[in-house]
């Protein structure tokens, strides 16, 4: 097989390519005679259909002009991080035959309350292109998008061959929307339905779903409120019998469990309802052989408000696990020390902060494999609380999981020498978010601020993509991450540094910084006007309740005119100097048409 | 018997900073310094403390009883934690707790400390809130508010579900703790576990006799101030009734135990029934040969020694 030498001038006309491929086999001159261009069309698609990685996709695209046809034309799945960033007509002319779509909205601290309402990020012009434009769409996966059930009903309603949607932390929509999806979507595999704000008028959606359809493999409503028909659930379940992903509320109670898991022994990830029966109708022995059935469980969730006497129940089915959630069951130390001794090939473990220290020692001597960790607090809001994870527990995890690459540590005490044995027994994270829940918290053995900690992370773990920092933090702690990170692609700050050095250092040192996302910071308009030439090789940059004014965003616009500088006005009408809520964000499809009226593109 | 605490928080950070700030401190008066949990630029200097007009989840779990505290708790809380005590003295009288902040005094501007003309800073008494933090998303927020009102609804031992957190004041203490009684096994535990907490203020309110250091105050000194008969442990039963801790069984306890108070016994005559017989009234004589923390009812003792 001849290959094309991958550094082509990507202005190259095709006449040239000709050359290039004769030179590099001189046995190919049959070939050669038979053909006037380089690769035919129908193989280089062929080839590249077969790259699945969007960077990849990116490059490949960059090396000339058959190849950029090519991969447009290959391009079967397309991924849009930020929706402002082009336009869907922009999309739909280039890449004429996608199948699905990933869409990500507002800025992800529009999770914590941040972003408000009406702020954007509406799908529906997009579903009105697509309908036209890729009338066979199979796949849709949103996240922080604003849905209405308007929107939903279109959906299942233009698009008729429809496969799956996936809807992570958006808003806008009720489950009548879902009622359309079920209804209409003949060929559904998948209904994926995370955290959303939703609002919900009930379980009958469920009720929706045609006794004719039989092909779901994947259905998660954990997140809904309302009860569900389980005569519908069991009857859909037992029907479907490609069923790999089930998660449901907390509405299903154990002995329903028990009977949908008689009919999908293929499952391989469960979400569990209740965990518990209130009134102790028989013995748990009945529900023993509960998961003996399931051999191909590898991922389980839910098992909320799982007490010591249920939680053997799942003990069976815990040797396979790779995925243990654990994340809304209030376990405490023995109890999840119990159940780990039978959980060997963890890899990926979400506790709440109630197992404590003692928990997390268990963590470490239980799971060797251990890749990713994720504490959540309990109580996050109540100070009062004189529990939860510290230093200690997570030190422990690292000496046992030495595999770890990604941490979310929520907790109240943290020092730094801690945090340097973390990073040495733990050199691959890639993902290192910890949060110090009191905001400019010190190191509380020796009072100083944690910049020592966050510097030795960034020193050791050379293959860091993404950094969330916390505690009282000072300029050098960006000086570190400045000068080492140099894989770093996110970093999250609140309420840290010291002076606009700060964010100028992360700026100038973090070569492949995509997102950015600051709050309660003493960065100034010197800071945001630091990252001029940056901004536009990045996603976005968040800025809020930082020392920011309108000028200097004014000025960033002016000399930026491909980036969207987008000043958000506080509601409570104060000077108009101070620029509170920032985002900026390049874009080829120019400034937003929608934006509403607290939002100001300059 | 109402426990007036007056809420303060004392934030500790490094010695070294301490100096560059107090000279700052020095010239600038009450009124300008005074600063509140406001957004850059925001004026209203006639508001004590700042309402966020989007109400953080704080507000809506639990009636509101989520309020945030900066910088103040933290320190010291954890300090008890690890160290029972010895080494983190004064923290309720030390006059050398000065807050230091950061450079550029980013939590100064924030209205999170407010620093006063003498130097002295402390958290306001009202927690502030900040909106959408600490970072977790609503859902879960939700969720973890349901659970809780589950539990303090289902309050039975017996379920084995959850945490039972009781809140737990002191006389003379300047907050409240709350333990969660779900893991403690027998009245010795939880007495040792509440001894580590409040010891800090204890020897804080001997602070000027000892003028204890880090490593000063000993081990035995500590044991001494608490198994003298100058603090009883009670709590609050279901019907509203003081009672002194120690008298039912455990499971019984845990079930009806709505708050506790470390009271001084000089308050505590006249408590419930059993605190009829001299006996019980000095412990020290009692129950030397038994290490009683906090002076748990003689019968108690007994139980949770048999069972241990």
């Amino acid at each position: 097989m001849m290959l094309l030498q991958p550094s082509m001038d990507p202005n190259r006309k095709r006449a040239k390519s000709v050359d290039r491929v004769d030179s590099v086999d001189s046995g190919s001159e049959s070939f050669e005679s038979t053909r006037k261009c380089g690769f035919p069309d129908e193989v280089l698609e062929r080839v590249l259909s077969l790259i699945d990685s969007h960077k990849d996709r990116s490059s490949v695209s960059l090396v000339c002009k058959d190849w950029y046809n090519a991969e447009r034309w290959s391009r079967r799945d397309v991924f849009i991080g930020n929706c402002y960033s082009v336009s869907p007509e922009i999309v739909a002319a280039r890449f004429p035959r996608v199948r699905s779509v990933t869409l990500k909205g507002k800025p992800r601290f529009s999770d914590f309350n941040l972003v408000p309402e009406d702020w954007g990020a509406d799908v529906h012009p997009w579903l009105s292109v697509f309908s036209t434009a890729y009338p066979f769409l199979e796949e849709l996966r949103l996240k922080r998008m604003a849905v209405t059930d308007e929107s939903l009903e279109f959906l299942a309603t233009n698009f008729h061959g429809f496969k799956a949607l996936s809807l992570l932390s958006c808003d806008g929509f009720s489950t009548d929307g879902l009622k359309a999806i079920a209804t209409h979507c003949k060929n559904l595999t998948e209904l994926d339905i995370q955290e959303n704000g939703i609002d919900d008028l009930g379980g009958h959606w469920l009720s929706c779903f045609p006794e004719s359809l039989t092909s779901l493999e994947v259905l998660n409503f954990a997140s809904l409120n309302s009860e569900v028909s389980f005569d519908a659930l069991e009857k859909l379940v037992s029907r479907c019998k490609s069923l790999r992903v089930l998660k449901v509320n907390r509405n299903v109670s154990l002995d329903q469990l028990q009977k949908l898991l008689l009919h999908c022994p293929l499952l391989m990830e469960l979400g569990t309802g209740t965990f518990m029966q209130e009134l102790i109708s028989g013995p748990v022995t009945e529900f023993k052989t509960m998961f003996s059935n399931c051999k191909n469980l590898v991922t389980l969730s839910g098992l909320w408000d799982a007490t010591p006497l249920y939680l053997p129940v799942i003990y069976p089915a815990c040797a396979s696990l790779t995925f243990l959630n654990l994340s809304y069951a209030t376990l405490r130390s023995d109890e999840l020390a119990n159940l780990l001794a039978h959980c060997k090939s963890l890899r990926r473990l979400w506790l709440l902060d109630t197992v404590g220290d003692k928990g997390l020692e268990a963590v470490g001597s239980c799971c060797p494999l251990l890749e990713e960790l994720r504490v959540f607090p309990a109580d996050p809001f109540d100070q009062e609380i004189f529990l939860g994870v510290t230093e200690s527990g997570f030190v422990s995890v690292s000496h046992g999981c030495p595999k770890l690459r990604y941490v979310l540590y929520f907790c109240r005490q943290m020092t730094n020498a801690a945090v340097a044995t973390i990073a040495r027994n733990c050199p691959d994270f890639t993902h290192f978010r910890l949060c110090i829940m009191n905001p400019g918290q010190p190191d509380y053995l020796t009072k100083e601020p944690m910049d020592d900690a966050f510097g030795s992370v960034v020193k050791t773990c050379t293959k860091l993509q993404r950094l969330a920092i916390s505690g009282l933090l000072t300029d050098r702690t960006f000086e570190y991450i400045g000068k080492y990170a140099k894989n770093l692609e996110t970093l999250s700050v609140a309420f840290a540094g010291s002076s606009d050095l700060g964010m100028e250092s992360v700026l100038k040192g973090c070569m492949k910084l995509r997102k950015l996302e600051i709050r309660d910071c003493p960065f100034g308009n010197a800071a945001l006007l630091s990252g001029l030439t940056k901004y536009e090789s990045m996603r976005s940059l968040w800025m809020s309740a930082c020392n920011v004014t309108m000028n200097g965003c004014r000025a960033l616009a002016k000399e930026k005119p491909r980036l969207n500088v987008e000043v958000m006005r506080d509601e409570e009408g104060s000077d108009d100097s101070q620029a509170h809520k920032v985002y900026v964000y390049r874009s080829v499809a120019g400034p937003r048409r929608d934006a509403p009226p607290f939002v100001l593109t300059l | 018997m109402s426990i007036s605490i007056a809420e303060h928080d004392y934030i500790r950070l490094s010695e070294a900073n301490m100096e560059k700030n107090k000279i700052d401190d020095k010239d600038l008066n009450f009124k300008a310094t005074e600063l509140r949990l406001g957004l850059p630029g925001s004026e209203s200097p006639e508001r004590e403390s700042v309402t966020v007009k989007k109400r953080g989840f704080a507000d809506t779990i639990n009636g509101g009883s989520g309020k945030w505290v900066f910088a103040g708790n933290g320190g010291l809380e954890v300090d008890l934690v690890q160290n029972g005590g010895n080494k983190n003295l004064g923290c309720v009288k030390a006059e050398s707790d000065v807050l230091v902040l950061p450079k550029g005094g980013l939590l100064e501007k924030k209205g999170l400390v407010s620093v006063k003309s003498d130097g002295q800073t402390s958290v306001p008494a009202t927690k502030q809130q900040v909106v959408g933090w600490p970072p977790i998303r609503s859902f879960r927020k939700n969720t973890m508010a349901v659970s809780q009102t589950k539990n303090e609804e289902n309050n039975d031992p017996k379920m084995g579900s959850g945490c039972l957190y009781v809140k737990v004041s002191m006389d003379g203490a300047p907050y409240l703790r709350k333990v969660d009684l779900k893991i403690y096994s027998c009245y010795l535990d939880l007495s040792s576990a509440l001894e580590k907490m409040f010891s800090c203020f204890t020897i804080g309110q001997y602070g000027s006799h000892g003028a204890p250091t880090r490593e000063g105050l000993s081990e035995s000194r500590l044991m001494d101030l608490l198994h003298g008969s100058e603090y009883v442990l009670t709590y609050e039963d279901k019907d509203g009734d003081w009672m002194l801790v120690g008298d039912v069984p455990w499971d019984m306890f845990i079930g009806s135990c709505k708050r506790m108070r470390i009271m001084k016994s000089s308050d505590a005559i006249g408590l419930g029934k059993i605190l009829n017989t001299p006996q019980n009234l000095d412990f020290s004589t009692t129950n030397q040969e038994v290490k009683s923390p906090l002076n748990l009812a003689p019968r108690a003792m007994e139980k949770c020694r048999n069972r241990n």
